[in-house]
Parts: C-alpha cells; sequence; structure tokens
C-alpha cells in the first residue's frame, strides 16, 4: 500500500506568512514619494540631474585636494583598525573567560554596545568632543571595530584547543608566558585575517563618515553636494571607488601572503 | 652579546621581522600625522565642558511618554525602511542571480561554450551589480534626498540599490558553490532554466540563501538609522537632530531603544536561521 | 627524598560520568629510578600521568611528589613544584605555525621571567642549546622549521627534545614512540632514558611497545582498569603476566572534541 504524504510544515508556511505581512506593513507605513522618481516630469529631472555628474572635475589642483582627503580617509581607517584590533585583544582576554566567569558576561555586553552603534552615529557623537575632523571618524572606527573584533577574538580565543597551553603550564610555566608562547600563536592568523577584512570594511565606513564632518572624502562629498558642484562631487565619489578597491587588494593580498 | 653565532644557528627570519617592524613604524608617522591624531585635545577646556555637558544629559534619559511613542515609531520607519528596501533588493537580485548563473546556460550544454550574446549579457550584468555595491549606500541616499527631498524614499532606494548589488553577488557565490551535477542532468534533459534552478540547485542551497537574506535584514537596519544622519527619515534622523541641539538626554533614550532594536533583530535573525539549518 | 609516594590513591574522571580513572593505587617511585607503565588502553595510563604531574586532583588516598603533598600546599608552590616536573604528553603539545626553536625554547619558561619570554618569542635567546637537544634526536636541521610542516614523527621527537632542555627532576612520557617506526623508537627511547640517567631524574614512561619497555627499563607496572596489576623488576615479569594484562583488550575510540568553528557571517561586515 502506497505510504501517506508527511504532514505539511505548518509552522515553516506561518513564518513565511509573518514574513510577507512584514513586509507589506513597511511599504504601507511609509510615506514613500514614488512620483519624485517615476512620474515623467520626474523622470526628464532626475536625467538632467545626473547629467549634471559628468565630466567629473580634473584640475590638478582639485585633485591634489583629492588625493590629500584620499590620504586623510586611508590614514583614519588604517589607525581606526589598529587601535580597535590593540583594544579587541585587551577585551577579548575578559571575554573568552580568562579573568573568571564574572568578568566575562559584563565584558561581553560591553562588546554588543560597541558593535551595535554604527560608527556613523558614533562618529556623530564623538564630533561633540573632539569636533569637526578626521580625528572623531578614527575614534568612531576604533569604537565599533574594538566591539566587532573583540567578540571575534573572544570566539576565537574560546575555541583555540587548549591542550598547548596546559601542557606548558603543567610543567610549570606561568600563565601569562604560557598564553604567549602556545594560545597567541595558534589564533594570531586567524585575528590578523579577521581584522584585515575588518580593514576593508572601515575603509568604505571611513568614506562616508565626513559626511557628518569627520573629515576625509565624504566631507569633501557633503561639500561640493551641498554646493550643488556635481562635477568635483563626481570626482570625490570616484576616488572613494577608487580607494576601496585598492584597499580591498592589498586586504587579500596580504592575507594570501599570510595563509601560504 | 655574545661572539656571531655560527651559520646553522643564525635565525634566517630575524632579518624579515626587523625590516617589518621598521617599515610598520615609518609608516605610523605619516598615518598619525594625515589622520590628524591628537587625542590630547579631547582633554582640553572646551573638549571637556562639551562632552561633559552631553554626558551628564546622557545620565538621564528622558522616558517622558509622548518622547518614548515618537522613538518607538521612528523605529518601526527604520525597520520599516530597512525591510521594504530588502524586499525590493530582492526583486532585483533574484533575476540578476538567475541571469548571471552560469551554470543555468543552455547554449553551454553539450559544447562547453557560451554564444557570444550570452557571454556578453552576463558580463554587463555583472558590472552593473558591481557597480551598485561599490558606491557606499549613504552616498546613493545623499543623491537620492537631492531627487526626492527628504523622508524615507531615499534610503528605501539606497538600501534597494546596493543590497541588489550585494545580494546577486553572494547568491551567485552560493548557487555556485553547490554541486552543479543535478542542475546539468535537469537541463540536459530539457527542463527550463527555472526549472532546473527549483529543482537542482535550491533543495541544497535554500538553507543558506535565505539565511545569508535574514543576516542582510539586520545590517539594512543599522544602515537604514545610520541614512537618517543624512536625511532619509527614522530612528537616525532624530538622533542626528538631538546631537545637533546637544540633548543628551533623548540622544540616550534613542540610544539604548537602538542597542536594544538591533539585539532584537539579532535574536530573531539567529532564531530564524537556526530554524533553516 | 623519593620522588613520588602514592598510597590507595582513588582519582576521578574530571567530566561527563565522572567515573574511577584509579582505583587505590599504591605506588613509591625512588629518586632516579625508572618504571614503565603498560597497560591497555583506556586502562588509566593517561590520567596516571597526568595525577603524577599535579595537572588532576586526586579524590582521596595519599599523593606526594617529593616529599610533599601537593594539593595541600597554597597555588603559588604547588606551581613552583610543578616546574620541577615535565609531563611530555602523547600528541605533541605544539603550536602548529610555531618554529621548532621557539617550542623547544619553551621548555625553559618556568625558569624565565615574562620579559624574557617574550624576548625569547622575538628573538630565540639560545638556539644553541635547542639545537643540541634537537640534535640528539637527529632532528638539529629543523632547528627553524614550522611545525607543521613536520611529520608525526618528527613532531612527537620535537616534544621530546623540550624535555631534554626543562631543568625537571622527574620525567612523565606518555606514549612516546606512538608514531615512529620501530628503529627509530629504539633510538629515541634510549636517549630518554639516558638522559634521565645523566640527570639522575626518576622517568615514568607509558608504554604500549611492550618488548620495548621489558628489555630498556628495570621496573614494570602492569595498569588495568585502574588498578594496579602487578608492580614488579624487569627480570620478575613472565609472559603470562603481561597476556592477563592485555587479556581482551578493549578498543574504545578516544572521543574527539571538533571545535566549532565561529561563524563565518559573525564577521559582521555590513558594508
Amino acid at each position: 500500500m502506497m505510504p501517506a504524504a508527511p504532514p505539511r510544515d505548518r509552522a515553516a508556511l506561518a513564518l513565511a506568512a509573518l514574513l510577507v505581512l512584514l513586509a507589506v506593513a513597511s511599504f504601507a507605513t511609509l510615506d514613500l514619494q514614488w512620483s519624485a522618481f517615476f512620474a515623467p516630469e520626474a523622470a526628464a529631472s532626475t536625467a538632467e540631474f545626473l547629467a549634471g555628474f559628468a565630466p567629473p572635475e580634473l584640475a590638478p589642483a582639485f585633485l591634489l585636494r583629492t588625493l590629500q582627503a584620499t590620504l586623510e580617509t586611508l590614514a583614519m581607517s588604517a589607525l581606526g583598525t589598529l587601535i580597535a584590533a590593540g583594544c579587541g585583544l585587551a577585551l577579548a582576554l575578559p571575554g573568552a573567560g580568562r579573568f573568571g566567569r564574572l568578568a566575562r558576561v559584563p565584558t561581553r555586553i560591553v562588546l554588543n554596545v560597541l558593535r551595535s552603534i554604527p560608527e556613523l552615529v558614533w562618529a556623530a557623537l564623538l564630533l561633540v568632543a573632539a569636533g569637526l575632523g578626521p580625528l572623531a571618524g578614527t575614534l568612531a572606527l576604533a569604537a565599533h571595530t574594538s566591539g566587532v573584533l573583540g567578540r571575534l577574538f573572544a570566539d576565537a580565543l574560546e575555541n583555540a584547543p587548549p591542550q598547548p597551553e596546559q601542557a606548558l603550564r603543567t610543567n610549570g610555566a606561568g600563565a601569562l608566558a604560557a598564553f604567549f608562547y602556545a594560545t597567541l600563536p595558534l589564533t594570531l592568523p586567524q585575528m590578523l585575517s579577521y581584522t584585515l577584512y575588518r580593514w576593508e570594511n572601515n575603509i568604505r565606513a571611513a568614506a562616508v563618515l565626513g559626511v557628518v564632518g569627520a573629515g576625509g572624502l565624504g566631507q569633501m562629498l557633503k561639500y561640493h553636494l551641498s554646493l550643488f558642484q556635481m562635477p568635483s562631487a563626481a570626482t570625490a565619489i570616484l576616488a572613494t571607488l577608487l580607494l576601496v578597491a585598492l584597499v580591498d587588494a592589498l586586504s587579500f593580498a596580504v592575507r594570501r601572503w599570510l595563509t601560504r | 652579546m655574545s661572539a656571531a653565532l655560527p651559520a646553522h644557528l643564525q635565525d634566517p627570519s630575524w632579518r624579515g621581522r626587523a625590516l617589518g617592524a621598521a617599515v610598520g613604524l615609518a609608516l605610523l608617522w605619516p598615518v598619525l600625522v594625515y589622520s590628524e591624531f591628537k587625542p590630547w585635545t579631547l582633554l582640553d577646556a572646551q573638549s571637556l565642558a562639551a562632552a561633559g555637558a552631553f554626558l551628564s544629559g546622557f545620565a538621564h534619559p528622558v522616558f517622558a511618554p509622548d518622547f518614548l511613542a515618537m522613538v518607538l515609531r521612528e523605529s518601526w520607519q527604520t525597520v520599516a525602511i530597512a525591510t521594504a528596501g530588502l524586499s525590493l533588493a530582492l526583486v532585483g537580485a533574484i533575476p540578476a542571480t538567475i541571469i548571471v548563473n552560469e551554470r543555468l546556460s543552455v547554449s553551454r550544454l553539450g559544447t562547453g561554450r557560451m554564444r557570444p550574446a550570452a557571454v556578453l549579457v552576463r558580463q554587463l550584468v555583472r558590472w552593473v551589480l558591481v557597480l551598485l555595491r561599490s558606491v557606499p549606500e549613504l552616498v546613493w541616499a545623499l543623491l537620492f534626498v537631492r531627487v526626492a527631498g527628504l523622508g524615507p524614499t531615499a534610503g528605501v532606494l539606497a538600501i534597494a540599490l546596493t543590497y541588489c548589488g550585494m545580494l546577486a553577488k553572494v547568491y551567485a557565490e552560493i548557487l555556485e558553490s553547490g554541486s552543479a551535477h543535478a542542475t546539468e542532468a535537469l537541463l540536459a534533459n530539457g527542463s527550463s532554466r527555472l526549472a532546473a534552478l527549483f529543482y537542482g540547485a535550491l533543495p541544497d542551497t535554500a538553507a543558506e540563501l535565505v539565511s545569508y537574506t535574514v543576516y542582510r535584514w539586520e545590517c539594512a537596519i543599522r544602515g537604514s538609522a545610520v541614512m537618517g544622519f543624512v536625511g532619509a527619515g527614522g530612528l537616525g534622523q532624530r538622533m542626528d537632530e538631538s546631537t545637533k541641539m546637544m540633548a543628551g538626554g533623548e540622544v540616550s533614550t534613542m540610544l539604548i531603544v537602538f542597542v536594544l532594536l538591533v539585539a532584537c533583530a539579532d535574536l530573531v535573525s539567529w532564531f530564524l536561521r537556526r530554524r533553516l539549518a | 627524598m623519593q620522588a613520588y609516594r602514592l598510597d590507595q590513591l582513588t582519582v576521578r574522571h574530571l567530566t561527563g560520568t565522572r567515573a574511577v580513572a584509579l582505583d587505590g593505587i599504591s605506588l613509591a617511585v625512588a629518586a632516579g629510578e625508572q618504571v614503565a607503565v603498560i597497560g591497555p588502553s583506556g586502562a588509566g595510563k593517561t590520567t596516571l600521568l597526568a595525577t603524577l604531574a599535579c595537572a588532576h586532583r586526586p579524590e582521596s588516598g595519599t599523593f606526594e611528589v617529593l616529599g610533599s603533598d601537593p594539593w595541600r600546599l597554597p597555588d603559588a608552590a604547588r606551581h613552583r613544584l610543578r616546574a620541577r616536573l615535565f609531563l611530555a604528553p602523547q600528541t605533541p603539545p605544539l603550536p602548529p605555525r610555531q618554529r621548532v626553536v621557539t617550542s623547544v625554547l619553551a621548555a625553559r619558561l618556568p625558569r624565565w621571567s615574562l620579559r624574557q619570554a617574550l624576548a625569547s618569542l622575538v628573538k630565540p635567546v639560545d638556539p644553541a642549546a635547542a639545537y643540541a637537544a634537537l640534535a640528539r634526536f637527529h632532528l638539529g636541521d629543523k632547528l627553524y622549521a614550522r611545525v607543521d610542516r613536520l611529520s608525526g614523527g618528527e613532531r612527537q621527537r620535537c616534544g621530546l627534545a623540550r624535555l631534554l632542555l626543562s631543568e625537571a627532576e622527574i620525567f612523565l612520557v606518555d606514549e612516546p614512540l606512538s608514531a615512529l617506526d620501530p628503529a627509530l623508537a629504539q633510538v629515541t627511547l634510549a636517549t630518554l632514558i639516558e638522559e634521565a640517567g645523566a640527570r639522575g631524574a626518576a622517568l615514568v614512561c607509558s608504554l604500549h611497545q611492550v618488548d620495548m619497555a621489558r628489555a630498556l627499563f628495570p621496573r614494570i607496572v602492569g595498569l588495568r582498569a585502574g588498578r594496579i596489576l602487578f608492580d614488579a623488576r624487569r627480570e620478575d615479569v613472565s609472559d603470562a603476566m603481561i597476556a592477563e594484562l592485555y587479556a581482551n583488550e578493549n578498543q574504545d575510540a578516544p572521543l574527539l572534541n571538533p571545535h566549532e568553528t565561529p561563524d563565518s557571517l559573525a564577521v559582521g561586515a555590513c558594508f
């Protein structure tokens, strides 16, 4: 006799229905101005708007300023990521339970808060203390990325095999020395890889942080857009794309070299 | 220091390490200069006064009912912008993935080479996708605010465009990482491309595809909050306004609500991904 | 001073069902004595060595190392005591991407201050000593090689080279020959015994290779299911005793703990 068909997965269907409902509700409650884009007049004005971007501004003096802004953005991202790696490692030790279970949970909460707040929000807040300019951007990147890297490093430390460190401790080595000789070498390649991967992310973040005033290409872009200087804005966008591609390639190459 | 060690005892990586350290330090100086890294300015009188005033407001989050109601409304708007943006992104990403997927190429069956027109179409779509995801979504938002004015439309479209590019890329990678055998067999026996996709590639990869989409939804929520800072509505815009008014208490409340929102989204996302595995 | 005095010692596993691993063990090891511990898999050889290394706290009974009960001492004193012992585990505890010279020099860690330890990480302070130790196992040319580029047998011998560099008075070696072919095993064991003899250090070595144990060690202890079946001089150990020890040997596969790789999505890139 033919076996009966298995029952339908009610829960999955309900879940799918709920998601669709969420999407529909989103469209319904938002005040979306489709006409701005898709009405015939709007199409013409959009086309005119886009045409204003070409050709990008290529005067040597302006290119020099763009280059400086690019270097500023690059420096922001690199320094922010570097500081974050240090702070992340410092927070990863209690976060991995190395200082007892009592320190682990609060540290994990701190790390979660750090990474929940996006870089731009951090920048907007830090501008109050640091003023306009790349310092706020660097610190914002450092704050957010510390949370991300701290959590990743803590997980890596917790998942590292304990035998090498235990062997050294059993034979009388001190706790810190055993950590440096056994566990850190085990987790270092992965931690470096995460750090480089976050640098790729941070260069994109650094490029836009300037929009709130944190320096670099973002600040340049906002400035020229607000003055309706579209060709200059176009150059800033192109510089951003090039910088991102460059850092992506660099990070990829270094990660390849590390895992040779 | 003792006399030079015999050759077989000399450390072969010492030179490289010392050089690497020197180069690193040499690079550090321009980095510090270009990023104007002067953390001591945080401690000068003006900064301390401003920070102190702001932070003291922080310690007293505003819990007035109408303010809280406004914050919750704006939080919903942030989630709505993210969800709407992601839905539109899917509308674009799914066809793009199917077009770009080489496994579904009928012209390649048996001959090993695609028709030139097919190659061209695939390449074009790939380039468009790369362009869409290379431009940061905030830049798209800035541009769209100029066209559509302040409000959620700019945010939704910015998310839709960038996430279309990102989703399509990752979907394509996920589909390609699965085994091609099932799809090839179906195509070879004459099924249509879509059918081959649904019966061949999707069963194995569906869980991973949905999992990544849910993860991207979480990112979109964060992104839409960020876009509020350039005028795209939602919680971000309110935070920007309150920060500019130095209303520490309001910012504090909104940050708390935002962190909780992200934690909830994290939880929902983890739950959904667990369920799908 | 005796190296070890164990009297009716009971040791339980620390995890899982907390079953009894060693049941009422009584053992005395004099300073400079060389003992081979043999027995089927699961008999408790590794647990015994871990207990002797003060790495596993016994539940009841008497346990004295070099004249004192380590578990009655304050933590710092017990840790100093550990520096006088050396446990070489069965799987070499060497981080894969570390260089052999650093791994072998790690034997000196109990002696070094933290500053010296970190300095040696950057540039090995005494490569000559590491070279001498490795040369005794015919691994001198691997001084600056990476651990993961070595074969299993070479890694095992590196772990033993670390033992040679330590300043311990007691050697505890767990299955040092599992990855070595018979000829190499013979030479390696001979080197270990020679070093122990030269230093006057006590040597407790667990082995599966019964013939080698009987050939090279003056005293053999047979362990089965957590109990000492016999503890005799080499001459007094008969084939019948060995047969009884290994009767119906139970092959239990060791439990592997696969490490959870962090979720790749957790890298958290939203850009």
